[in-house]
């Protein structure tokens, strides 16, 4: 895959090497002078000078046979603007931004982002992942189809513990694909019971977000 | 009509102070109070201080309302962005996008976004002026 990576910050750097790890054709696009210079001398010719903003340096570097482009400079605006750009001048196929302000999330989308990334959101599920009291995780969204996949510890308390999935009133809009109990992982069937302290990995809506909430006995 | 002008720059203000004066009812962002100060002391507009493509800010600055948006700050992907919330998000009927960038410029207008180009507008007069063309 040909893909054009705008912005040399840490996060461009970094996919820019394992991407070229891969195996990839990767091509890194830094404006500033100093910062390209210390990029260039690790990536040499994958990293070139000029603004992924300015539509004559995407052409110059054969934008429309790129596959992907990844926007993922320090501002929003900008990453926006490469990634329609990309898409409307030279008919890239995928576009992924990089979201600084998770709240842009759904702006994104309706101006035709193909992929958005929050690292700050990604970090704070990480990061409330790891604290001890945290019950629930949400580990990803696959906005597309609406649906999220999300993470439980199961109380101790909880309605649910010590019966067979078939007899759990669960709702329909959630489906559970795994649980790991004790470091082993359990695919279940309708007889898998659930214990407490299981970590149960399900396939959510929003509507079934809150009802296996409920189920679980779990207060946010 | 209900105005919100993005940047109180010269241009911004500038505007401002007219459309206040021909009786519109405006209001303009910028993310610098000191901005403000360009305004003209007879301005009764209203004005707000944050970031032009937060839709919170938008709409404390009455972008619901609004019959016309018009983005003038100094970065180009900034009034694009802007510009795009105000169109496509709170569906305002007239847009009016500052784009420095000929090339941008032109990809913009091509999908339907109201821009202007100030780089081939002046471009253009002073190209006038000098081969003696005349101007209206």
């Amino acid at each position: 895959m040909y893909i054009i990576i705008g912005g040399g910050g840490d996060i461009g750097y970094y996919l820019t090497k394992n991407l070229l790890n891969h195996g990839h054709e990767v091509l890194l696009l830094e404006k500033g002078a100093s910062r390209y210079q210390t990029l260039s001398e690790e990536l040499g010719p994958a990293v070139v000078r000029g603004d992924a903003c300015e539509a004559r340096t995407m052409e110059e570097v054969g934008a429309s046979r790129a596959d992907v482009i990844i926007a993922v400079t320090g501002d929003d605006e900008d990453n926006l603007v490469i990634c329609q750009v990309a898409k409307k001048r030279f008919k890239v196929g995928r576009t992924i931004a990089r979201l600084n302000n998770p709240k842009h999330s759904e702006v994104f989308q309706k101006l035709g982002i193909d992929v958005t990334v929050s690292p700050t959101r990604s970090i704070l599920s990480l990061i409330e992942a790891e604290l001890p009291s945290s019950r629930f995780v949400q580990l990803m969204t696959l906005k597309k189809a609406g649906l999220e996949i999300i993470e439980i510890r199961v109380p101790p308390d909880s309605p649910m513990v010590d019966r067979p999935l078939r007899d759990t009133n669960l709702p329909r809009s959630s489906n559970i694909v795994l649980i790991i109990r004790e470091k082993q992982s359990i695919f279940p069937t309708a007889e898998t019971p659930i214990y407490a302290n299981d970590d149960i990995f399900a396939l959510v809506n929003r509507e079934g977000e809150e009802a296996l909430h409920k189920a679980f006995g779990i207060i946010e | 009509m209900n105005i919100v002008i993005l940047g109180s720059g010269r241009v911004g203000a500038t505007l401002a102070g007219m459309l206040d004066k021909a009786g519109h009812s405006v209001s303009v962002i910028d993310f610098s109070s000191d901005a403000f100060q360009r305004l003209s002391p007879d301005f009764r507009g209203a004005t707000f201080v944050g970031n032009g493509v937060d839709e919170d800010v938008l709409i404390r600055a009455g972008i619901k309302e609004a019959d016309v948006f018009v983005a003038v700050t100094n970065g180009d992907n900034r009034n694009i962005m802007a510009s795009q919330i105000a169109k496509e998000i709170f569906r305002v009927k007239k847009v009016v996008c500052r784009i420095y960038d000929p090339i941008r410029e032109q990809t913009y207008r091509e999908l339907g976004l109201g821009t202007f180009c100030p780089t081939t507008l002046g471009a253009q007069m002073i190209f006038d002026t000098i081969t003696d063309k005349k101007q209206k």
